[in-house]
């Protein structure tokens, strides 16, 4: 046994020390699995020992769960060499014994026949908490900070070792489906409330604890394992029906049906209460296995997990550049992004200067920072002096002289490239020979505005997005002459101020800005194709998108989405109102005067909050509509049209070189404009969804039908023709983690 | 195959189907027995004849439970040798009773046989009977499992009834229901509820408001908005499978939805040859039924469906039918169903329907079953089409003839 340590003191109780070797915390691994596979027998057939306390050899808690890693690989599955099945009923037969292996495994210490405590120092997360409840008694330790929870489901999965049935039997159905399908976790306090922690005692006397509990149980069983044992809130109790009506409607509701992980948790509950326990867990491992093959669980595995702390450590920093500590940051104008990016750099611990034009604007944006710190004070969210410490690292000024000494300036003024080649060259003179100069712009090309630099290599562009305070991406843009040392610099920047990186190459529009700009087109081409607005909307946010097309596009601006319009026909040499979009377009901001939300009137109209009312009922009046009614045929092919559209303008952007990680793709697509978050990201919706070959005979369908804009570009079709996978073409070192 | 007659029908009183109600002291055994009862001594019927009892109950959970047709035959002291089935169609059980009775004679497999149905809602409330498409993940995620109130509130938002339209129609039901009852046009069917001692308990239908105005139904808050917008929001549920709705309109409450009501009824179907054997003369044929399934989520468009089915079967047209009956469910059920079919609203539910008198659950298909048979024959009418709307997306139809 090498993840446990075993030692049994004069009472005869067997102290195990969870501590797997060479890793900060412990995870659940194969080993592991065979290790307490061990243990259950060997407190079992021991005769000297009386009952068993667990505990962890590690101060970063006990256990965080799966390796995600190893289990996306099947290493989870017990070992062995894998026999090929002949037919799918025996892969599936094969998938259920590798799942079911960890809940027999735990089984078999909760039946070993003696009484076995667990003593939790430290945090306890999904397979980990998991190992707890399988114990007959739990204690911890009394620090607030302490987390215990069963987070799978953030990742597209549900809890295979048991939690979906231990955890309703022991604090009740309702408590523990929220628990479950929010993956929430619990503080020591909490979780003793709820009734799944039995004991809270000070830090450092949980093993001492958990072994007098030991010694006065001998006989200690798990409840469901005392005869007559029936779960009193089961859906067919009295009053039992109603938490799992209300569960499937709310859970239905909140993730219109695109979760699979979410509605077979509900399963795993509702058909694994009504059974004895052994059963339920076989229920469980059967739901797990069918959600593990999803397409969702790989994707949102690979993307919202194994690739997000990937990047989140800089795996996509260039080698060969030693990390550089960002200690002091210049921010050049003080609006709503300056304001915001000035707040997360102090709020990291960095020196920020808040330049604006007038001492007013300046303060106006530390201002900002204000309003954040009192409200998360207010909140107990924070705290006076960290609040205090935080303002005090923020110095608004109209004095360029203050960059001096700073690592990196960021300007965020307006889209104007005269404005921003001034702002380049008068930061630049304060600045020493290292120093990166970062543009938060939006959509200008980087090396134009390089131009204005005198040291291009040193030039990039760090596109935040609104509120800088809660979107947790930075797009880092490359402009032809930046340097890798530029780029390993941004990085840094960006994890210092806890925000995740991607690196993408200059083009207009980059990739973020590029790509979501065809969810709103797409939506505005089907509102000239005649179909309802209502439609449009509810298809939009159902295919997972956040918010509706339309509404989006309010946000933006409608005349903003025209002049875009107008100067794309412009240069093209085209009537901007020679299309339908065009004369749409053109037909609400410039005859109705409607152009979004700023103005309270757009697609929708709005209160005097500036929240949306209703759509525009003359939209639809107006307009000649022609499909009102939206069949489940329907419906599929929309959302198609819309999650197609955009994975296209992703493809686009590999071929073109603009983007070339697939995580940055994936990672990006779900951060920065809310694609789908089931699908893992637009790469992982061709890839996994679809197969590129499968995925360019549908483009070529919807091309077909709809127009050009859904034609593959030839990087898909050379893929379809070797049968490649973004992953694996451009990034196969990556693949296997997911695969 | 043989012709199935109609030879009677009979309807208890509906009761309020709460605490305070009339009926809520008499057992669902003793409403059902009572029906059965009148059905053989109305008729001097020797029950020997008759072959089966169907009755609907849609919750068959406790007094209602272990199949109650066969426990009343033995509680109305009919002869032992006639069996005793319960069906359930949730809301058109009786009808589906009676359709399953005409089978069976048309069949050859019974001589006699009574359809019919029996349920007290304040005794053993709705839902009491459990079932999985609410709780079971499995099923009410891929059908959008939705309560009816809201699916007949999306019925009005999707087909344009808005809440004056819903209320008009509440009106009018109210209207047509006191008229009949003032006119004795039930007077044939109606069989008066008596206690233990044998006492009348109830002669009335007892949930009715004969003085509805439209302000009165104005003030009436809507019924399911709160578990359709807030907890826990099956207006997202549905409009998953509705997406041209922008937000679902809720019109329908206590005042222009079926009302909560106890109650039984007795349908005495037979052959020619029976019923000339028994010296009885029938009232109507039953030309042919039919059911249906349509989409669940909405759940209550059935109706539509199943009349085009049934009277495309019995090559008819709606020119066909002089008089038609859809079960009251909710206002916007029955609106919807006129519009599709471009019914005149004179012809249908002609002595008004369930939101005034109330909707016993399985007992109401042969309520309304033995209103158009006694409508017929105070009319001098020919043909009717009852219908009533159905859990799960269902209908259920029958059309019969005075003869």
């Amino acid at each position: 046994m090498e993840n446990f340590k075993l030692e049994i003191d004069g009472d005869g109780i067997a102290l195990i020390t969870f501590d797997v070797p060479g890793r900060s915390m412990n995870t659940i691994t194969g080993g592991v699995v065979r290790d307490i596979v061990a243990l259950a027998n060997e407190i079992k057939s021991n005769d000297k020992i009386k009952g068993a306390v667990i505990t962890s050899g590690k101060a970063s808690g006990f256990c965080a769960g799966a390796d995600l890693g190893e289990m996306g690989s099947g290493g989870l599955a017990g070992g062995g060499t894998p026999k090929t099945p002949k037919t799918e009923e025996e892969r599936l037969k094969d998938a259920f014994d590798g799942a079911f292996m960890l809940n027999k495994t735990f089984r078999e210490l909760e039946t070993c026949g003696k009484p076995v405590a667990c003593a939790l120092e430290g945090l306890a997360l999904g397979g980990g908490l998991e190992i707890a409840l399988a114990c007959h008694y739990r204690v911890a330790a009394d620090n607030p900070r302490i987390q215990f929870g069963l987070p799978e489901s953030k990742v597209g999965l549900l809890p295979g070792a048991g939690g979906t049935q231990r955890l309703p039997r022991l604090i009740g159905v309702q408590p523990a489906a929220m628990m479950i399908l929010q993956g929430q976790s619990k503080s020591p306090e909490e979780a003793k409330a709820l009734g799944f922690i039995n004991e809270v005692v000070p830090a450092g006397q949980t093993v001492e604890a958990a072994k007098k509990w030991v010694k006065a149980n001998p006989k200690a069983v798990a409840p469901w394992d005392v005869k007559g044992y029936r779960v009193k809130d089961g859906p067919y109790s009295p009053g039992g029906a109603m938490a799992f009506v209300g569960g499937n409607a709310l859970v239905s509701k909140q993730t219109y049906g695109n979760y699979p992980a979410q509605k077979n948790i509900l399963s795993c509950i509702y058909e694994g209460v009504q059974v004895p326990i052994d059963a339920g867990l076989r229920i469980e491992s059967r739901y797990f296995v069918k959600t593990m093959q999803t397409p969702q669980a790989r994707g949102m595995i690979r993307s919202l997990f194994l690739s997000m702390q990937e990047l989140s450590k800089g795996g996509n920093r260039p080698a060969g550049h030693p990390p550089t500590e960002i200690k002091k940051v210049a921010v050049i104008g003080a609006g709503l992004m300056g304001a915001g990016i000035a707040y997360v750099q102090a709020k990291a611990g960095v020196e920020t200067v808040l330049i604006d034009v007038s001492q007013e604007a300046a303060d106006k944006g530390k201002a900002y920072s204000q309003r954040l710190v009192d409200k998360d004070v207010s909140r107990g969210k924070s705290t006076k002096e960290k609040g205090d410490a935080l303002l005090a690292l923020i110095t608004p000024t109209t004095d360029y002289a203050a960059i001096k000494g700073a690592d990196l300036v960021i300007e965020a003024v307006f889209e104007n490239p005269e404005l921003k080649a001034e702002i380049t060259k008068k930061a630049e003179a304060e600045l020493g020979e290292n120093a990166v100069f970062g543009s938060n712009t939006s959509t200008l090309p980087i090396t134009g505005l390089a131009k204005a630099s005198s040291r291009p290599a040193n030039f990039i562009g760090i596109h935040f997005f609104s509120p800088v305070e809660r979107m947790g991406l930075v797009e880092l843009i490359v402009g032809k002459e930046t340097s890798e040392a530029t780029i390993a610099k941004a990085i840094d920047y960006t994890l210092k101020i806890k925000k995740t990186p991607i690196v993408v190459n200059d083009s207009r529009g980059f990739y973020t800005s590029r790509c979501f700009g065809t969810y709103t087109t797409e939506g505005i081409e089907m509102l000239s194709d005649g179909i309802a607005p209502a439609i449009i909307e509810n298809v939009g946010r159902q295919a997972g998108m956040p918010m509706g097309a339309l509404e989006v596009s309010d946000s933006v601006g409608l005349d903003t989405a025209l002049k875009i319009g107008k100067q794309m026909a412009e240069a093209m040499g085209a009537d901007y109102k020679g299309d339908a979009r065009g004369r749409l377009m053109a037909w609400i901001v410039e005859e109705k005067g409607r152009v979004g939300r700023k103005a309270g009137k757009g697609f929708y109209d709005y209160d005097e909050n500036n929240r949306p009312t209703r759509i525009w009922p003359e939209l639809t009046a107006q307009l000649d509509i022609k499909v009102t009614d939206c069949p489940p045929e329907m419906k599929k092919e929309l959302t198609k049209r819309f999650l197609f559209r955009q994975c296209i303008e992703v493809a686009r952007c590999f071929e073109e070189g603009v983007i070339t990680d697939p995580r940055d793709a994936d990672v990006g697509s779900i951060l920065a404009w809310g694609f789908a978050p089931y699908t893992g990201g637009c790469v992982s919706y061709i890839d996994l969804f679809w197969g590129a070959a499968e995925f360019v005979k549908e483009a070529d369908r919807l091309a077909q039908t709809y127009g050009e804009r859904f034609t593959p570009p030839k990087l898909l079709r050379e893929m379809a023709a070797k049968n490649e996978t973004f992953y694996g073409r451009f990034g196969a070192k990556k693949e296997k983690a997911a695969a | 195959m043989a012709e199935a007659y109609i030879y009677d029908a009979v309807r208890t009183p509906r009761g309020k189907g709460k605490n305070t109600g009339s009926l809520h002291e008499i057992t669902a055994l003793s409403l059902a027995t009572q029906a059965l009862a009148a059905i053989r001594d109305r008729n001097n019927l020797d029950t020997s004849k008759v072959d089966d009892v169907v009755l609907g109950c849609v919750s068959p959970i406790g007094e209602q439970g272990g199949d109650i047709a066969r426990i009343a035959v033995l509680n109305a002291e009919y002869s032992q040798d006639t069996a005793g089935v319960q069906v359930d169609r949730f809301c058109a059980s009786g009808l589906e009773a009676c359709n399953i009775a005409a089978a069976k004679v048309k069949s050859g497999e019974a001589d006699f046989a009574i359809g019919g149905g029996v349920e007290s809602m304040s005794r053993v409330p709705m839902g009491a009977g459990g079932g999985s498409w609410a709780t079971d993940p499995t099923i009410a995620f891929k059908s959008y499992f939705t309560p009816q109130g809201v699916g007949a509130d999306m019925i009005a938002t999707k087909y344009g009834f808005s809440r004056d339209d819903v209320d008009a129609f509440a009106m009018e039901s109210q209207k047509r229901a006191a008229r009949a009852w003032k006119e004795s046009r039930f007077k044939k069917s109606i069989v008066p509820v008596k206690d233990q001692l044998g006492v009348t308990i109830l002669a009335h239908d007892e949930h009715m408001r004969p003085d509805t105005t439209m302000q009165s139904l104005a003030s009436l808050e809507p019924s399911f908005k709160a578990q359709g917008e807030q907890m826990p929001g099956f207006d997202g549920v549905l409009m998953q499978r509705y997406p041209e709705v922008e937000r679902i309109n809720h019109v329908h409450h206590a005042g222009n939805s079926s009302g909560i009501v106890d109650g039984a009824s007795a349908v005495l179907i037979g052959t020619k040859e029976a019923g000339d054997a028994a010296g009885m003369k029938p009232r109507a044929r039953i030309v042919g039924s039919a059911s249906i399934g349509s989409e669940p989520g909405i759940m209550l468009t059935g109706p539509e469906f199943v009349t085009q089915k049934l009277l495309k079967k019995l090559g008819m047209t709606t020119k066909d039918i002089d008089l038609w009956e859809l079960n009251e469910a909710f206002a916007s059920v029955v609106l919807r169903w006129m519009q599709a079919l471009e019914l005149d609203h004179d012809k249908v539910n002609v002595n008004g329907g369930a939101i005034a008198m109330g909707h016993p659950l399985g007992a109401t298909g042969g309520m309304i079953l033995g209103t158009m048979v006694d409508e017929l024959e105070r009319t001098g009418k020919e043909r009717a089409l009852i219908t009533l709307c159905v859990g799960a997306g269902m209908g259920t139809a029958t059309v019969i003839e005075r003869v």
